[in-house]
């Protein structure tokens, strides 16, 4: 069976999909978004490997907690980096009658036949993805996380091709992501999908920045301080209409 | 049936004084949501602002407004008082402790010296012919308990390997009741008691019937008592209650009387809501009364109950802070024919927090049940978010034992109402014992006369090794188990027979039927500090630090170890382990009038007190820091988020505690949802998943560290006046505490932040 590279287990997630979740977040992930809270998931490296009939033994024990919403989501890092074990991870879920749900910011993406095929097989077994949009611009999103959006989009556009739900999700960092007319645009695109079921804004805190410092890198945003109520406000007016 | 009586369906209790039967055959469930609540009226405004301006008068002046120093308080010591003169009128439902609101009133009769401390602590002298009538010519119950102890039991006492003993102080925990007076009325309650006294025993003398024959007349005493405590308000309660507000009134006399006559640790209401709901409902059938009288009867009656006050000692309040009197008082909960015991009361009580602001008391405490209506889970939920102030205990596995008629008398622990009391037993030290049984009963912090640590356990041989052998320390502890446990039941037995001499409840206790059934309760403090201790013993390395003398007193654990609080059955099996050792030996004791022996996992915020007694553990908690309250795991203990914190603590079964298991959780609103609305219903799913388990206790805060880091630092910002909080099982005013506990407060919840 396959191994995860596991970074942490967190038993009540109530903001990361529909009820209460038990969330995985999985070990590894190529961009390098320079808001990251979760610097310490980008290495591939993990000391905590566990299959997919561990994850789902353990998961199970907290089912009497997930009412008729609940389940399991897949964080990280990029869960997609993972896809053979998710795919496993998935069908055993659907066979337990599992709420399943990717968190993903969707860098992994390609149109390589070998790879959308596994893609096209975990979505069969994946209830809803938690879809970010790191940037609209494409080249403001390179600035921020090191890499195109381009392929990204291109996902957005089949998971809408086959109608699978999303929630919608952007990080609100003054000066990087909150520029009215970038907003507009990220509205404007939502609005030309037909299987977003959720827009969130998701108000960027700085809580993960020693992370950052206890892997000796420099992190990017030291002057950066949290959106205001107003700010948040005034994005939340925008992206949800 | 009786003119009172009209409407209500006949049963058992028309003959016989039943109010289980009275109720189940009479309520009216509910199960729409909270729209038909009513907002505070104008007299409830007025008299509760007069009320939180007393509240700051009384923190300005130190804590306490006013302490009686010349009348001993007994049911009839005083004329009417009022929450002020000029607002009496507004006075739904009246009746004070005192002659004033808030002032406290002298209690001698568990030591004449505590009362004298606690008034002298606030700047009052008692009228110095109380030693004279109290020393010398009648005693009180602390001087009996002193006469009597052992040289071994004072040792004990004084290492804090057994703490918090009522033998200073009323033992509580006895609910009268209360709603049987607005039933029956005194005069059939009175005429039931003679009766008993008649049919008590056969005419042998024996010790037992002696003692109960006087307790019976006592009680009959108390009763006529009642009667006249009324009468100074006006009232006549010698018949039944002939309508809800007669009904509340009545009940509340009941409630007086008790805390007139007594200044128990916990002085708990009942299980009195679906039971006012009857005379209410049928009023508003009547057209005699308007929901919003019928609210504002209630929040006039809670109002009443978040007034309540006992003069105390400082040692007192360090062990039970933020002046609690555990005023507890249930809703909802479901009958043995499966309704749910849900009513539009139960709301109520709820709304007097949403009305007159969140409160520490009373300790409202929903019993809990998925079974519950979705619609009440939710307005519950919702309360709590928006104050904290609410605790939910797991009818489902309490109705099985206690039945479908129970209160709770102390925090958390159930009792049935009116025909059970309790003997109320502090708690054993276990972590203490632990370092007893490494180091051969010596005290790791307490000297004797001469310099050397303390031999307060017996002179068992200590562990030499440097290392700690699991083996070894497990044989060893059980033998030191067993001497802590054959010691505390009898310093307990000791007490209760000295409180029922001494300081007998003779105005609860006529409120409970004549054959009572009595419990033993004892408790457990240090829990999970013992568990992670074994734990860390049994699965890493630990390393003796010794002083001079040889005694160990600190450890340095080499390695990892699971650690209660993480769902791992390799630590939550210690647990259960430890649980079940300790009441098993527990009940090999003979126990004070064939009581049958209980105990509990709830630490209040005494968990600082007793921490600061004991030295360091094997767990790595350092010497003399707090221990984790109740049953919850120590702190940051938890590696894998909240559920599986709550999983651990519900794998702890609760029949080897009916005493109670409470456990204690904060909540940031963020970490619980974006909105209020999502808010509620992940909180139901908490409480869903959790008690569907088979745990018995949830305490639930909803706030995050900045508040609490504003409240110790601006205590005065109004917001702050009423911050309520929920520490193992009660609520207790955030600024009320003292700063070593907020620090403690706040230390436990640092790590939900991350």
């Amino acid at each position: 069976m396959i191994q995860a590279a596991v970074h942490s287990i967190e038993t009540f997630g109530s903001v990361d999909g529909p009820g209460i979740r038990y969330i995985l977040f999985l070990k590894g992930c190529r961009l390098r978004c320079a808001f990251c809270h979760n610097a310490d998931t980008w290495d591939m490296k993990s000391d905590d490997h566990r299959s997919a009939d561990e994850i789902i033994a353990h998961a199970l024990r907290y089912r009497p907690y997930w009412g008729k919403d609940g389940g399991i989501t897949v964080s990280g890092g990029e869960p997609l980096l993972q896809m053979d074990f998710l795919i496993e991870l998935f069908s055993k879920a659907k066979q337990e009658n599992i709420h399943t749900c990717i968190d993903t910011a969707g860098e992994p993406y390609t149109d390589d036949p070998a790879w959308h095929e596994k893609f096209e097989t975990l979505m069969s077994f994946t209830d809803l993805l938690l879809v970010d949009i790191k940037h609209i611009d494409p080249k403001k999103h390179m600035r921020l996380t090191g890499k195109s959006n381009e392929n990204i989009m291109r996902m957005f556009r089949y998971l809408d091709s086959i109608g699978k739900p999303i929630w919608v999700r952007q990080v609100l960092v003054p000066g990087w992501t909150d520029d009215p007319d970038d907003l507009k645009k990220t509205r404007a695109f939502i609005d030309s999908l037909h299987n977003v079921q959720k827009v969130e804004v998701l108000p960027y805190h700085n809580l993960g920045a020693y992370k950052w410092e206890k892997l000796g890198l420099n992190y990017p945003l030291k002057d950066v301080t949290p959106p205001d109520e107003q700010m948040i406000h005034q994005a939340e007016k925008i992206m949800k209409g | 049936m009786r003119e009172e009586w009209r409407g209500f369906h006949k049963g058992h209790w028309t003959e016989d004084i039943n109010v289980r039967d009275f109720i189940q055959a009479n309520y009216t469930q509910y199960e729409g949501d909270e729209s038909f609540l009513a907002q505070p009226t104008e007299a409830t405004v007025k008299l509760w602002d007069a009320v939180q301006k007393l509240q700051k008068a009384e923190r300005e002046k130190g804590g306490v407004l006013e302490c009686e120093t010349e009348i001993v308080s007994t049911l009839t010591a005083y004329g009417p008082g009022y929450i002020d003169e000029n607002l009496k009128d507004l006075e739904q439902i009246v009746g004070l402790q005192t002659d004033k609101p808030l002032k406290r009133a002298f209690m001698p009769f568990g030591g004449i010296k505590m009362a004298q401390e606690a008034a002298a602590n606030y700047g009052y002298t008692v009228n110095p012919k109380y030693d004279q009538i109290f020393n010398e010519y009648h005693k009180t119950h602390n001087q009996a308990v002193f006469d009597a102890y052992t040289p071994e039991m004072r040792a004990a006492r004084h290492s804090h390997i057994v703490t918090g003993l009522p033998d200073t102080y009323g033992r509580g925990r006895i609910v009268g009741d209360y709603r049987r007076i607005a039933l029956y009325g005194i005069d059939r309650l009175i005429a039931g008691k003679q009766e008993d006294l008649l049919n008590c025993g056969d005419g042998t003398m024996v010790d037992e019937i002696i003692r109960q024959r006087e307790e019976i007349a006592d009680q009959i005493r108390a009763l006529r008592g009642m009667k006249k405590m009324a009468e100074i308000y006006g009232y006549d309660i010698s018949q039944p209650a002939r309508n809800a507000k007669e009904a509340v009134q009545w009940l509340y006399f009941g409630y007086l009387a008790a805390i007139k006559t007594q200044n128990g640790a916990a002085m708990s209401v009942g299980r009195i809501s679906t039971f006012l709901d009857i005379y209410i409902e049928r009023d508003l059938k009547e057209g005699t009364l308007t929901e919003q009288q019928a609210q504002e009867l209630i929040d006039h009656m809670t109002m009443k109950f978040r007034m309540v006050k006992f003069a105390r000692i400082p040692s007192y309040n360090e062990l039970f802070s933020g002046d609690p009197v555990w005023a507890t008082l249930e809703v909802a909960g479901l009958g043995q024919d499966g309704r749910h015991m849900v009513t539009k009361n139960d709301y109520r009580f709820l709304h007097t927090l949403e009305n007159m602001g969140p409160s520490p008391e009373p300790n409202l405490t929903v019993l809990y049940s998925k079974r519950l209506p979705d619609n009440f889970r939710t307005y519950a939920a919702k309360i709590s978010v928006a104050t904290s102030s609410i605790q939910y205990e797991n009818d489902d596995v309490m109705r099985p034992i206690w039945g479908d008629d129970y209160s709770i008398c102390c925090c958390v622990s159930a009792t049935e109402t009116g025909k059970e009391m309790q003997f109320f037993g502090a708690r054993a030290n276990l972590a203490k014992c632990l370092l007893y049984a490494i180091n051969g009963g010596k005290d790791e912090k307490f000297l004797d006369k001469k310099g050397n640590h303390m031999q307060v356990g017996p002179e068992y041989a200590p562990i030499t090794s440097e290392y700690l052998d699991y083996d070894e320390v497990m044989h060893k502890y059980d033998l030191m188990l067993d001497w802590l446990a054959g010691l505390y039941v009898n310093i307990l037995n000791l007490i209760q027979y000295m409180h029922d001499k001494y300081y007998y409840e003779a105005a609860e206790m006529a409120l409970i039927d004549t054959d009572v059934r009595r419990t033993f309760a004892t408790g457990i403090a240090g829990f999970s500090h013992v568990v992670d201790s074994l734990s860390a013993i049994k699965y890493a390395k630990v390393k003796t630090v010794r002083d001079e003398s040889g005694l160990v007193v600190d450890y340095k654990v080499e390695g990892d170890f699971p650690r209660y609080g993480n769902d791992d059955d390799r630590a939550d099996d210690i647990a259960v382990w430890l649980l079940k050792t300790f009441l098993t030996k527990i009940k090999k004791h003979h126990t004070y009038r064939n009581s049958e022996p209980t105990t509990s996992i709830l630490t209040i915020t005494s968990n600082v007190v007793y921490g600061k007694a004991t030295g360091a553990l094997p767990d790595g908690r350092g010497a003399y820091e707090p221990f984790s309250p109740g049953a919850n795991p120590a702190y940051g203990a938890e590696k894998n988020g909240l559920l599986a914190s709550l999983n651990s603590v519900a794998k702890v079964p609760y029949e080897y505690a009916l005493d109670g298991i409470s456990n204690t959780q904060t909540i940031s609103p963020s970490a619980l949802g974006h909105t209020d609305e999502e808010r509620k219903h992940q909180l139901v799913n908490v409480l869903d998943g959790y008690f569907s388990q088979g745990a018995h206790h949830l305490n639930v805060n909803v706030f995050g560290l900045d508040r609490l880091y504003d409240a110790m630092e601006h205590p005065e910002k109004p917001e702050y006046a009423n911050f309520t909080i929920r520490v193992s099982g009660y609520a207790v005013k955030f600024i009320d505490l003292t700063r070593e506990q907020q620090l403690d407060v706040i230390a436990r919840n640092a790590h939900e932040t991350l």
